[in-house]
């Protein structure tokens, strides 16, 4: 059974996918990924689609629903490395992606990351 | 008027068969030397179709044809299943209208992503949809 990884670094999960995905492969990543949340209690979500040369419906709603899953188990998710026709197509295609932050490459999404981490720890501060 | 220049027909039974697919479709494009969004607009449609014939009627079978017309070179794709069939199409070609649990995108999404989008059903015989997507369209 094919499986995508999912590397923890620091506070941070990062998924690589690097292979054409089917529905049920998706799926699984879905539910893999909100348990790994759970288990490492990540607060950040790193997912890299530089290699997928389409997004359909079906993998933008499982985008969007990591996204909402991770939210509410407090873990930030951002999608990087989207390639520009696929973003054509998407956007054509009337999927918006709303619900996860993107960023151009796995650096800028990592920074963003960092970057969110690092306005709640001052938040915390002001009001603790 | 449109000729056929090369055809081939796959039959869909499973998921994976659908990665398959998508490979076999951009083969044909690249091999028209359609471009990299017209490409990626053609295999994001194909795939939300292809999707539909596996969840509602368990699979079916694709018609992948090189057509040209006039100066024109595009790839035309027919996907026939024999599944339950569609009763209300203009209500399924509308937006976020869905009977299962997805956001309704596939068949409207696929209609805006190709050059021409056509789509036949018989309640109780099944559905066939047809798409072309011209080289420069």
């Amino acid at each position: 059974m094919d499986k995508i990884p999912i590397l923890r670094m620091g506070r941070f999960l990062l998924v690589t996918i690097q292979v054409d995905l089917y529905d049920r492969l998706a799926l699984n990543l879905e539910s893999d990924l909100v348990q790994m949340v759970s288990k490492t209690g990540a607060s950040g979500v790193l997912i890299d689609i530089s290699a997928l040369s389409i997004v359909d419906s079906f993998m933008g709603r499982i985008l969007g629903n990591i996204g909402s899953m991770s939210k509410i188990m407090d873990a930030e998710t951002v999608v990087v490395g989207m390639q520009p026709a696929v973003a054509i197509t998407l956007i054509e295609l009337g999927l918006e992606l709303k619900g996860v932050h993107t960023a151009l490459n796995v650096e800028k999404g990592m920074q963003l990351l960092q970057n969110k981490m690092g306005l709640i720890a001052e938040n915390e501060e002001e009001t603790g | 008027m449109i000729v056929v220049l090369n055809k081939e027909n796959m039959l869909i039974v499973k998921e994976q068969d659908v990665v398959l697919f998508r490979n076999r479709v951009k083969e044909y494009a690249v091999k028209i030397g359609m471009g990299l969004v017209n490409q990626t607009k053609l295999i994001t449609a194909a795939s939300e179709l292809v999707r539909n014939m596996i969840k509602y009627a368990s699979g079916g079978s694709i018609l992948i044809e090189v057509v040209s017309k006039g100066r024109e070179n595009g790839i035309r794709l027919t996907f026939r299943d024999q599944g339950p069939g569609i009763p209300n199409i203009p209500q399924a070609m509308k937006d976020g209208f869905t009977t299962g649990k997805s956001l309704g995108l596939g068949l409207p999404g696929a209609k805006r992503l190709v050059s021409e989008f056509d789509i036949k059903s018989i309640v109780g015989e099944g559905t066939t949809v047809s798409i072309i997507k011209w080289k420069n369209g």
